[in-house]
């Protein structure tokens, strides 16, 4: 089994009581700090007015998480950036809408909501508000959007020599798909990758899949939100970072495999 | 990046069942599209629509997933020797060297469409037969597909609407190349909806008639279904003449969610990149099956985007007249078809086409043609500005 090797630049999170990574690092380090307060997603002021009208809850909370990981990188940087979005269920508010829509006894649909039901919506947005032509690709993989994530932009910071910037967001549907896919949070996480040690590298990720069961939180809140949340099953990663002390880790994929990450500061 | 093999691969679409049929039907500029209804849907158009996926049953184990996308993932797998050849891999590699990487556009959403219409008319509930995460949930086909195959190596679907299964093959080359696995399923499955019917509709998007590419009266789509598999492996197992995935090329076009670049921009650096990735001159390739969706600004900014590669003498179809618009099925179908291409030295004339628009420049074939092929590029361009292009060889050329 090869190992992947890559650095961690930025790190951008949202998610109730974690509004913004420099806010959200003290508490990860201390995890039983946390306090759950509402989630308050930073505005999104790089796109016209006219494109920012159509944004849904799902696509601000994605570029709201891009931005607070990439903060440092100039326009220039931000156009060269090639990107991994996973969400399990892209917007979900605005598919429970089309769904509505479709069952009606003659259905309608607003062009634009069926644009945005693309699970590469937010993707195509950022792309347009960072004028970045580099390859963006968007996953679903149900509960493993993270780890898979990982994967796919670790493999392609590793064959392309490039950085990476990765996003994994999720917000709930509303009934009644929530009864049947219980997404409990909105949770946004985004991790800048690099493939070499600079001045704003937090640490180093080593990265192979493994049989072994993924690791839980000693904090009920954040375990329960892990467990909830699809992209949450970052949230053990976050707590090392924030930690940034030299630790193995096991996060949630597959099961069979799981993805290992030997984290060094 | 190293070159892969490809040699098993299979698709079913509106033209049949496996490679026999859909070989047949582009000798025979056959379309698979009819003027038809389905399912509760009033709009004028023409479908591809894959025959007798009413009639097919999951395995028994797997009857969790039933839903129209995954009985056509399932019936594809049953063509062409496919499953007994991943089998054969996993034999040589282990069944967790080898990862499943599927492009879906809408997965399985037909299920809570249908769902939608038997809400509980007290409590507004889903009718509890209704099993989101096997049927609706992204990365259902994935799952299905993994499962019935036997894989345990790593997974998921791309949904980058029409691109979704064309990346899927970037992602084999990558990880192969980091060496986490040994061998991928790659392709695609996307299955008729009310989303995309009614949604490309809102859009004004789709045509009355079957779809006529780069033609001057060409006024939309005709949406389809299908699905395509192909095993791909490292290159040691190659033999001369065997086909080669040989270049990837991907871009986004930073324009427009639902309009492409006018200038074709974004396709063109995804040619480009492509033909880079394999180190392949522009003049070597000799045919490009084009994305070709059949509206007007589609074809412009695609033409556009292939005569500022290529120039305007390399032949080039859409085999969109004869599929339909199958989706995030697309990259997927039309790279199985370049493989044909290529296996057989066969370059399909398009269908529907009837006079190539004169504002258009490339070389669009209109009649079949046999020539021997070294290098074919197959272009899948998706909402969002997601740009993909593949470069197959034949290894050793």
């Amino acid at each position: 089994m090869s190992d992947l090797h890559v650095f961690v630049e930025g790190v951008g999170l949202y998610a109730p009581g974690l509004n913004g990574w420099q806010q959200s690092r003290p508490i990860l380090a201390e995890p039983a700090h946390y306090v759950c307060t509402p989630i308050a997603i930073a505005p999104i002021d790089s796109l016209p007015a006219a494109e920012r009208r159509r944004l849904g809850t799902t696509v601000k909370l994605a570029m709201a998480c891009c931005y607070d990981a990439a903060q440092h990188l100039t326009a220039d940087a931000l156009a060269q950036l090639p990107s991994v979005f996973a969400s399990s269920a892209g917007d979900s508010e605005n598919c429970h809408h089309l769904l509505d829509a479709l069952a009606a006894p003659e259905p309608s649909l607003s062009p634009t909501r069926f644009h945005n039901a693309v699970h590469n919506a937010a993707a195509g947005y950022w792309s347009i508000a960072t004028a970045c032509r580099q390859p963006s690709i968007s996953l679903g993989a149900f509960d493993a959007g993270f780890a898979a994530a990982l994967l796919e932009a670790a493999s392609q910071v590793a064959c392309s020599g490039q950085p990476n910037l990765l996003v994994v967001y999720d917000i709930p549907y509303p009934e009644p798909l929530h009864a049947l896919r219980k997404l409990a949070c909105a949770f946004g996480v985004a991790l800048l990758l690099s493939p070499r040690r600079s001045a704003n590298s937090l640490a180093s990720l080593t990265l192979a899949l493994t049989p072994d069961a993924a690791d839980t939180l000693p904090t009920p809140e954040l375990e329960s939100m892990r467990q909830q949340v699809p992209a949450a099953r970052a949230l053990p990663l976050l707590c090392a970072l924030a930690q940034a002390r030299t630790q193995r880790l096991v996060l949630d994929y597959l099961a069979g495999p799981n993805l290992a990450i030997e984290l060094a500061p | 990046m190293q070159s892969l093999l490809v040699n098993t691969y299979t698709t079913t679409t509106a033209l049949g069942l496996g490679v026999a049929a859909t070989l047949a039907a582009l000798r025979a500029q056959r379309s698979g599209l009819k003027g038809r209804s389905w399912e509760t849907v009033d709009i004028p158009t023409c479908l591809g629509e894959v025959d007798g996926l009413d009639a097919v049953e999951l395995p028994q184990d797997l009857r969790a997933y039933d839903c129209r996308n995954n009985r056509l993932a399932h019936l594809a797998l049953e063509q062409d020797h496919f499953l007994p050849a991943v089998q054969a891999a996993v034999q040589r590699y282990g069944a967790g060297r080898i990862g499943v990487f599927l492009g879906s556009s809408t997965s399985g959403i037909l299920s809570s469409e249908q769902a939608f219409r038997h809400r509980d008319p007290v409590t507004g509930a889903l009718p509890a037969s209704h099993s989101y995460q096997h049927t609706h949930s992204m990365f259902s086909v994935a799952d299905f597909v993994r499962r019935r195959a036997g894989l345990m190596g790593p997974a998921y679907v791309v949904s980058t609407a029409c691109s979704s299964s064309a990346k899927v093959f970037g992602i084999a080359q990558r990880m192969i190349h980091c060496g986490l696995i040994d061998a991928a399923v790659v392709g695609g499955v996307d299955s008729l909806c009310l989303t995309t019917l009614y949604g490309f509709n809102s859009l004004q998007l789709v045509s009355a008639q079957p779809c006529k590419p780069f033609d001057a009266q060409r006024n939309g789509i005709s949406i389809g279904e299908g699905a395509a598999f192909v095993l791909l492996e490292r290159l040691e197992q190659a033999k001369p003449g065997d086909i080669v995935l040989s270049g990837v090329g991907e871009s986004s076009d930073a324009h427009h969610m639902s309009a492409p670049h006018p200038q074709g921009l974004g396709a063109r650096m995804a040619m480009q990149a492509a033909l880079d990735a394999a180190g392949v001159l522009p003049q070597d390739v000799g045919y490009i099956n084009l994305h070709g969706t059949a509206t007007p600004s589609n074809d412009a900014a695609e033409d556009l985007g292939v005569t500022a590669v290529f120039g305007t003498d390399t032949p080039c179809s859409s085999t969109k007249g004869h599929t339909g618009h199958t989706l995030g099925a697309a990259g997927g179908v039309e790279a199985v078809i370049s493989a044909l291409a290529l296996r057989h030295g066969f370059l399909p004339g398009g269908v529907g086409t009837e006079t190539q628009d004169p504002r258009l420049q490339c070389h669009y074939l209109l009649a079949n043609r046999e020539q021997t092929l070294s290098h074919v590029l197959s272009n899948s361009f998706g909402f969002g500005g997601s740009n993909c292009s593949l470069l197959f060889s034949k290894h050793g050329t």
